[in-house]
This record gives structure tokens, C-alpha cells and sequence, in this order.
């Protein structure tokens, strides 16, 4: 395919920026140097390898992003010419992504978290100073080489409020400052150093001898292995192998596994529908694009327990006949990135990963794929799209991913979470694991504590503890303040009242209490929390991470905003009441008729709030 | 004669649509067996002979045993589907969709709007006046955008494109069907010219850095006019005749003849009005170019009404 490229030549810092990735070019056709020696240099050829290789195409972005800050017209048409995509689709992807910019930004940028949990830890006050001293999100400081930027959650709750720095050049780095100061923001901007980036925050629960899922985390060298094999590491993976493939998939089944992502799909039936899959190959994708306002467990796990995930998908791998698996990590975690490319590095170097795993005689490798800074990828088909080089819109389903999905082939994508629990049913045996939990809830959950709470963190405990329980081991209400509301479940959840807290957390509890566990967010809010100035957050996010396929989401989470904005600032057209019926409308139209999960619990925690909480007047 | 290639016998399913049983062909979407039953559906991002984007939700259905409603455009038919087209669940979705696009887009070139927006009891002016329009809309970033405060509808209003001779793009029209999209790449011209660009509200059909045609890979097939429903994309010759309030759609003949510039035999369409030719288009039904043309074909008409060509009365 002959492409029509712009005018517009690379610098040698963008070309060395793609080749990163890519490689040095083979030739005149994917954009090097025309070899007029080399026998059969005139030959069209090369065109269907080069595209082949789209799947690059986010990865050689966010190289070129990292590297110079931006996405210029001569990257981006280098980039086009390597991959023989054209200009425009390049361009298509490259403005879909929040971490990219095809317009100039200075090497130092800040990425200010303004979402809820930070939002109770004072992250508007921290705007308010940055805005005094330094101009609205954008603003150049004094020598144009740094700014700052509002960001959705960072993942970083229990630490609020938090910021992510990134700095551009032939040695990019990415670093976490939580909590941060608005002195810190400043000096990062302008180059000084500062105190404290990349904290590693101790398991509030560090000890506790009933914990399964994190029992490693604080305790060993993540990045040692050694150090996972001699704390029961591995062990899961021989006993698989014992199992064999059936045998997993059948302790799976037994064990009542749910998917921890927030859908509780039965995870033994996704992977046998996978395994019995008779197209090749079969993919494994983890998802670790955790982007819900207030989750930050996974990051968690793959901070402190890399291995775990490691070993996990390996069974994971071997049992539904995967070769190949992918951690699609977001893109604003640069320390579990680090750290869990080492560990991948060191499993690969010492045969746990590979042509054949352990002389077992079988394949497997992991490959991370780093988001580009959009929520929506973390929907399980937006990812197999974001994965192959294409804007990270969901596909509909049917056909659904254990049949067409990463590259039209059977997908098994699982959560971070989900997959560390398949080391435990494979040593406690299904039945074994099942006696953990409840009925409907088997095993442990991990809970994201943040908000106006005493000891924020992630929580593990056993299914069916009441949400009162989880409280108290969280130490409360920071403070001794008086309880508003809780959010659970994140942006995509719903609010529960201070009177409804002997909830059961388990799955079956949670829908007959008309709410959800999703992710495991649980968010307190005291007194201070202006709710209505809450939702406006919750609306706006929204509305920033709809992908625009689909009309209801696309344009129901403006109209959804902007009837929120008059409800909150009481202009409103036609009454209170007629605002109501009108978000209520909104919602069941984006719940009904949205393509993907997205637009479908766009209005949850809103029409929550005016259900249950009574906001605007509704009915409490 | 057409000669139509051997396959299998294709096997039936029968589902059931509003308490009627209708049989369609496997493979079949239930808006075919809608269809059938002569069941009247809204469509807007649906049609021509591309795959459906099932973008818009407009044409949305009630599945029995379904969460959500479903794209009858998109799904496929199965055996002993049980679908409600009449429900107020269905209804309410299908208007609010309207009232969405109504209130953000510019429907009045959209030749299905009016009837829909009238059988759904659609008002789109309920969500307020329309918002000044949003210079910077071509370049938004996405993620981010200033609050707004709900006294005006957000729209997608932007100055009307015209950087060529021969066709103008005015996206305050655009519902973002994907359609042309989809009709410059893959599916019709291979030319990938244009993209959707940006996220959420402030996705729009872009160029890369939105260069203007001339400087992009556009080859002026025109396809992607051809299947725009809204009239965002449209002949120069027709824009300019409704800005002067000259556009007569009733008064124009329409006179099929086929392409004389080469040996393809693509069918044309042409478009009089006043005894000028004021646009072209090609059947869908043409087995060979399935409503597709060239630049030619779509555009090189002058020399028909070319002051040389005239005789001498």
C-alpha cells in the first residue's frame, strides 16, 4: 500500500526515539537509507511485514512521548513510514491517548491528580496554589520547561494526593510523589530536586498471618527471586503441571473463582471455553489497566508480590494453551512497570519463562504493554484494540473475547487480582480454596480503603466480612469525624449510607443491597465532602473517558454533567424535579443502549447519590 | 446476466418479533428480519453496503433474557430469539438518542431526522440553548475540558471546511457514524485520508494534524460524501446552491447513463437541476462498484455543461 506522508522530516532524537522499539529501518521502504548495492534493492517488498507490525504502533508513541514530550508532524510521519500506517489513523491513535500530546509540551510535566479520593485529601486546595502561582493546567513556568496538567486518579489513593512526574529526554524518567505538597509540584517543575518520590507505602495489615493474597507483599525482595521460591514460590506452577491443564481448569470450577475486575464472571468457565478453543493461538491478557477512580490493589500485588502474577498467568498459560500473554499495565505506574519488567527479566533469564518453561516442554512469555492514559482500556475488548495499534474503542460483543478477541483469536483476559487467586485454588485444591468465603463469594477480596479514613490501604479479608468489620480495621474515620456516605465499587459504584454499613461484602450481598463491590473500592467520605461538588467530579470523569464511539455515552455524559451543574448551582431548567427526571433519563438511556460497560454505569453513582443519599432532593 | 456463485443452501431461524414468528436466513441481523416483518426502524449510522458501525443505537431492540438493549443493525438473528421493538424501554432509548444528537448536532440536512425526531416525541431543546461553538474544537485534548456550567447545551458546531473545488466538510453536522471513515479505508477506497481523532465529546473526523485536503492523502473519490447521512459532507455545487437558498431538490431529474471515461462501466447517477448537472452518485445495487466511485465519475462532469460543449443556437 503506497501511503501519502506529510511534508515533515524526523530530528534524530525522534528517529532514535522509534528505533527504541522498532529497531533500525531494513530498508528504503520502512523509512531508512536506499541500499543501491544491495541486491534486489528496487523490489516493492516489505509493505505486509512492516504492517504487521501495527500492534508497535502505541509502544513507538509513547517512546516518541517519552523521549521528546511530544508527538511532532516529523515523528509522527517517521512513525507512519516504519509501520506503513498511514499518517491520519497514527494520528487518530495518537490524540485518542491522554498521556500523548501531538501538540508541543516541555520535557517537565506534572500530572496533578484531581480525582475523588485525592479530592478528600485536599488536592483542590494543592490546584488552587499551582493556579495562583503558576496559571491554569498548561501554563509554562518562567523558563518554559516545565508545567502542570489535571489528571484522573493516579492510583495512588491511599497516599493522596498524589502527582506523577514525567520528564522527557534522552533519559526519560517517570516518578510518583504521594502525597505531594503544592511546594513539591512547583520545585518539580522547575527542575529541583524533590524529597520522596517513588514512596513505598508499608501494608497497613503487614504481619497478619490470615492474609493469602498479599501475605508477600512488604515481606520479601520483590524483585528477588530467589526470594519468591524460598517463600512458597512456584510451588503453584509444579502442582499445575501435576494437575495438567484439565485438572486446573476443573480445581477453577470447583473453587467458585470469580473475576475480580468488577464483572465476578466465573473465571473456570471462561478458561475452558478458551482452552477448548480449536482456532490458534489462544492469548492470555492480564488486565492491569487500573484506572477506576479510588483501585490502586493491583498495583499493589504487582509492587510488592511481581512473581505471584508471574507464576499465575504461567498456569494460566499452560492451562488454556496460551504461548503468549500480555500485562496491560497503565500507563501512570512507572514503579510497578519497573519493577515487574525486572522480575519478567529475571524469570525469562532463569527459565520460568520461555520456549520451554522449566524443561516442562511447553511455551510461555509475558510481554507488558503500557497504556497511553485512558480508562476505557481497561474494558476487555477496548484492550485487545488498544494492543493492535487502533484506538482503544470497545468492540460488541458477541462475538465475545474467549472466541474472536486479540487479534480475532480466543482471549482469556483476567484481572490482576483474579490471577493471583488461581495460586491458591491450585494448592488448596477447589473445594479447598471454596472454603473460604461464602457460598456465592468464594475466598478472599482485596479492598481498596481511601477517602476521609484513618489507615488508607488495601485490605485483604475473607468474603462475607461486613463492610462495619472493614471499617473498624481501617482504623474509622480519619480523625474521628462523622461518617457522610461511602463509595463503593468507584465512579462506576454507588454511595451507601452511614445506616447501611452491616453489609456483607460478598457479590450476592452487594446486588442484594442494590450496589456493587466492583473493583473494591471503598471511599469514605465525612462530613466535610461536599457531595454535589462530588458528583461533578464523577460527571466529569466521565464525560473525559468516554472513548465518543457511541451516542449515548458520547454525548449522554455532557447532558448528564451539565444537568448536574445546574442542579449544583440551583439554576436550573424548570425545578429540581424536572432536572431529576431528566438525569434519570440520561441514565437509563446510557444504561440500556451504551456499547460497553463504560456508558452502561455512567449514571450509577450519580443516581445513587440522588436515591440513597437524598442529594438534590431526591428520594433518601 | 449476473451469475451468482454456488455456496450451500443457507439454513433458516426463526425468531420472534413483537409476538410474530419471522424465519431469516443464518447470518441475517435482526433489522433484517424487522425488515421482513415490515417493522418501521430508525437508522442513521446503518446503510449503504458497509458493515455496520453500530454507533448511533438508534435502531436498539429488547432482547428477552438481555441486560442491555441490543443494535438490531448489528446483531445477528438466532434461533428463538424472543425481540421487543415496542417496549417503553426501547422507546425511551430510541428518543433520547434523538434528543442527543438534536441537541448537539445540526440534523436539518439529515433527510430522516425530521420524521424521526416527530415519531419519537424527541425535543432536543430540552437540555437548553446551544453553546457558542467551541473554537478550539479541532485540536481538544483528550481528557480534558473546562467545566461547564449548564446554562447552554455543549455542541459540536465548527466552522464549515472548504479548502477544495469540489466537495465541503461541515462537521456541526456530523453524528460521527464512522461511516466515511470506514468508505476511505478499508472497506471501500483504501486511501485513509481521514480519522476519527480525539476522545469522547470532542472525537471528530480529522486529517493527521488536521491539514486541509489538499495536503492530505485524499483522492476526491467522493465515497465518503456518498454515504454520509447527515449532508455534513456534500458537493460543493450543493452547498453553494443552499446558501443561496437555490437548492431544489424536488425540481431536479435524475438521469442514470454510465461513466464514459473508462472501460469499468460504472453506473451513474446525475443529479439536474436547471439543466445542470448539480451532483452524482452510483447505485448501491451495482454488483461491481457497490456505489462507489472515482473522481472522475463523481466529479468530472464539466465537460458536459462546458461553455465550449455548448452549440450554437
Amino acid at each position: 500500500m503506497d501511503i501519502h506522508l506529510l511534508d515533515a522530516a524526523p530530528t534524530v532524537a525522534e528517529r532514535v526515539a522509534v528505533e527504541h522499539v522498532l529497531g533500525p529501518p531494513a530498508g528504503g521502504w520502512d523509512g531508512g537509507i536506499r541500499d543501491s548495492e544491495r541486491q534486489g534493492h528496487s523490489l516493492r517488498g516489505g509493505g505486509h511485514e512492516a504492517r504487521s507490525r501495527r500492534h508497535l504502533l502505541l509502544p513507538v508513541l509513547l517512546s516518541v512521548q517519552e523521549h521528546l514530550g511530544w508527538i511532532s508532524p516529523g515523528a509522527l510521519n517517521h512513525i507512519a513510514e516504519r509501520l506503513t500506517v498511514p499518517p491520519a489513523d497514527v494520528y487518530g491513535v495518537a490524540t485518542f491517548y491522554a498521556l500523548l500530546s501531538v501538540d508541543p509540551r516541555p520535557p517537565r510535566v506534572i500530572h496533578v491528580c484531581e480525582d475523588l479520593a485525592c479530592r478528600c485529601n485536599g488536592s483542590q486546595e494543592l490546584i488552587a496554589q499551582l493556579e495562583e502561582h503558576l496559571g491554569a493546567e498548561g501554563e509554562l513556568n518562567a523558563d518554559g520547561s516545565g508545567t502542570w496538567l489535571r489528571s484522573p486518579c493516579l492510583g495512588q489513593c491511599d497516599r493522596a494526593p498524589a502527582a506523577m512526574v514525567t520528564l522527557s529526554g534522552e533519559h526519560p524518567e517517570e516518578h510518583v510523589l504521594a502525597p505531594v505538597t503544592a511546594q513539591q509540584v512547583l520545585a518539580a517543575i522547575d527542575g529541583r530536586p524533590v524529597d520522596g518520590a517513588d514512596p513505598v507505602t508499608p501494608l497497613q495489615q503487614a504481619g497478619d498471618p490470615s492474609l493469602q493474597l498479599l501475605a508477600r507483599v512488604g515481606r520479601v525482595d520483590p524483585v528477588s527471586l530467589d526470594d519468591y521460591r524460598a517463600d512458597g514460590g512456584y510451588a503453584a506452577l509444579r502442582r499445575a503441571l501435576e494437575l495438567g491443564g484439565e485438572g486446573v481448569i476443573r480445581e477453577l470450577k470447583d473453587s467458585r473463582l470469580m473475576g475480580r475486575g468488577g464483572a465476578a464472571f466465573p473465571t473456570g468457565v471462561k478458561w475452558e471455553a478458551v482452552a477448548h478453543q480449536a482456532a490458534r493461538p489462544h492469548y492470555l491478557i492480564c488486565n492491569a489497566d487500573e484506572s477506576e477512580p479510588g483501585t490502586f490493589k493491583d498495583r499493589v500485588v504487582i509492587e510488592g508480590d511481581p512473581y505471584s502474577l508471574i507464576e499465575a498467568m504461567t498456569i494460566a498459560g499452560y492451562a488454556t494453551g496460551c504461548e503468549h500473554g500480555y500485562v496491560y499495565l497503565r500507563g501512570e505506574y512507572p514503579q510497578a512497570h519497573a519493577i515487574l519488567g525486572a522480575a519478567l527479566e529475571e524469570a525469562r533469564r532463569r527459565g520460568y519463562l520461555g520456549p520451554d518453561v522449566l524443561g516442562e516442554g511447553f511455551a510461555f512469555d509475558i510481554e507488558i504493554r503500557k497504556g497511553g492514559g485512558a480508562y476505557i482500556c481497561g474494558e476487555e475488548t477496548a484492550i485487545f484494540n488498544s494492543i493492535e495499534g487502533f484506538r482503544g474503542e470497545p468492540r460488541s460483543k458477541p462475538p465475545f473475547p474467549v472466541v474472536a478477541g486479540l487479534f480475532g483469536k480466543p482471549t482469556v483476559v483476567n484481572n490482576v487480582e483474579t490471577l493471583v487467586n488461581v495460586l491458591r485454588v491450585v494448592l488448596a485444591s477447589g473445594p479447598g480454596y471454596a472454603e473460604t468465603g461464602t457460598e456465592g463469594s468464594s475466598g478472599t477480596k482485596l479492598f481498596c480503603l481511601s477517602g476521609n479514613v484513618e489507615r488508607p490501604g488495601t485490605y485483604e479479608v475473607p468474603f462475607g466480612t461486613t463492610l462495619t468489620e472493614l471499617l473498624e480495621l481501617a482504623g474509622g474515620v480519619a480523625g474521628g469525624r462523622e461518617l457522610q456516605a461511602v463509595l463503593m465499587g468507584g465512579a462506576a459504584g454507588g454511595f451507601l449510607r452511614p445506616d447501611e454499613l452491616d453489609l456483607p461484602l460478598t457479590f450476592e450481598g452487594a446486588r442484594e443491597a442494590r450496589t456493587t463491590l466492583g473493583s473494591g473500592v471503598v471511599m469514605v467520605l465525612d462530613d466535610r465532602v461536599d457531595i454535589p461538588r462530588f458528583l461533578q467530579r464523577i460527571a466529569a470523569f466521565f464525560r473525559n473517558e468516554s472513548c465518543g464511539q457511541c451516542v449515548p455515552c458520547r454525548v449522554g455524559t455532557v447532558r448528564q454533567q451539565e444537568a448536574l451543574a445546574r442542579l449544583a448551582s440551583g439554576r436550573t431548567r424548570g425545578g429540581a424535579g424536572a432536572e431529576l427526571a431528566l438525569v434519570a433519563e440520561i441514565g437509563q438511556c446510557m444504561r440500556d443502549a451504551s456499547i460497553c460497560g463504560l456508558g452502561q454505569t455512567a449514571s450509577s453513582a450519580i443516581e445513587s447519590a440522588i436515591g440513597r443519599l437524598g442529594v438534590f432532593g431526591g428520594a433518601a | 446476466m449476473s451469475s451468482q456463485p454456488l455456496s450451500l443452501p443457507k439454513r433458516m431461524v426463526e425468531l420472534e418479533i413483537d409476538g410474530q414468528p419471522v424465519r431469516v436466513f443464518e447470518g441475517q441481523t435482526i433489522l433484517d428480519a424487522l425488515r421482513k416483518l415490515e417493522i418501521a426502524t430508525p437508522t442513521l449510522c446503518y446503510g449503504d453496503t458497509l458493515q455496520p458501525a453500530n454507533a448511533c443505537r438508534v435502531c436498539v431492540v429488547e432482547l428477552e433474557g438481555a441486560r442491555v438493549l441490543a443494535p438490531s443493525c448489528s446483531r445477528k438473528a438466532e434461533e428463538g430469539m424472543r425481540v421487543r421493538t415496542d417496549s417503553e424501554r426501547v422507546r425511551l432509548s430510541r428518543r433520547l438518542v434523538l434528543e442527543l444528537l438534536g441537541s448537539s448536532v445540526d440534523l436539518s440536512t439529515t433527510p430522516v431526522a425530521e420524521g424521526y425526531l416527530s415519531d419519537y416525541d424527541a425535543r432536543p431543546e430540552r437540555f437548553g440553548p446551544p453553546a457558542p461553538p467551541d473554537p478550539a474544537r479541532d485540536r481538544k485534548r483528550a481528557g480534558h475540558h473546562i467545566e461547564p456550567d449548564g446554562q447552554t447545551a455543549a455542541t459540536v458546531a465548527g466552522p464549515v471546511k472548504i479548502d477544495n473545488e469540489l466537495y465541503v466538510r461541515d462537521y456541526s453536522k456530523c453524528i460521527l457514524c464512522y461511516k466515511c471513515v470506514d468508505a476511505c479505508g478499508e472497506q471501500y477506497q483504501n486511501t485513509f485520508a481521514i480519522t476519527v481523532a480525539g476522545r469522547g465529546f470532542d472525537a471528530r473526523i480529522s486529517t493527521e494534524f488536521v491539514v486541509e485536503l489538499p495536503e492530505s492523502a485524499c483522492v476526491y473519490c467522493g465515497n465518503c460524501i456518498a454515504v454520509c447521512p447527515t449532508g455534513a459532507l456534500m458537493f460543493r455545487s450543493e452547498h453553494e446552491l443552499r446558501e443561496a437558498g437555490e437548492w431544489k431538490p424536488d425540481s431536479q431529474a435524475v438521469t442514470q447513463t454510465i461513466c464514459p471515461y473508462c472501460g469499468v462501466g460504472c453506473n451513474l447517477e446525475l443529479h439536474v437541476q436547471d439543466n445542470a448537472i448539480v451532483k452524482v452518485t452510483s447505485p448501491d445495487d451495482h454488483d461491481v462498484t457497490r456505489g462507489n466511485l472515482c473522481i472522475k465519475g463523481r466529479f468530472g462532469y464539466q465537460h458536459v455543461q462546458g461553455p465550449r460543449r455548448r452549440r450554437e443556437e
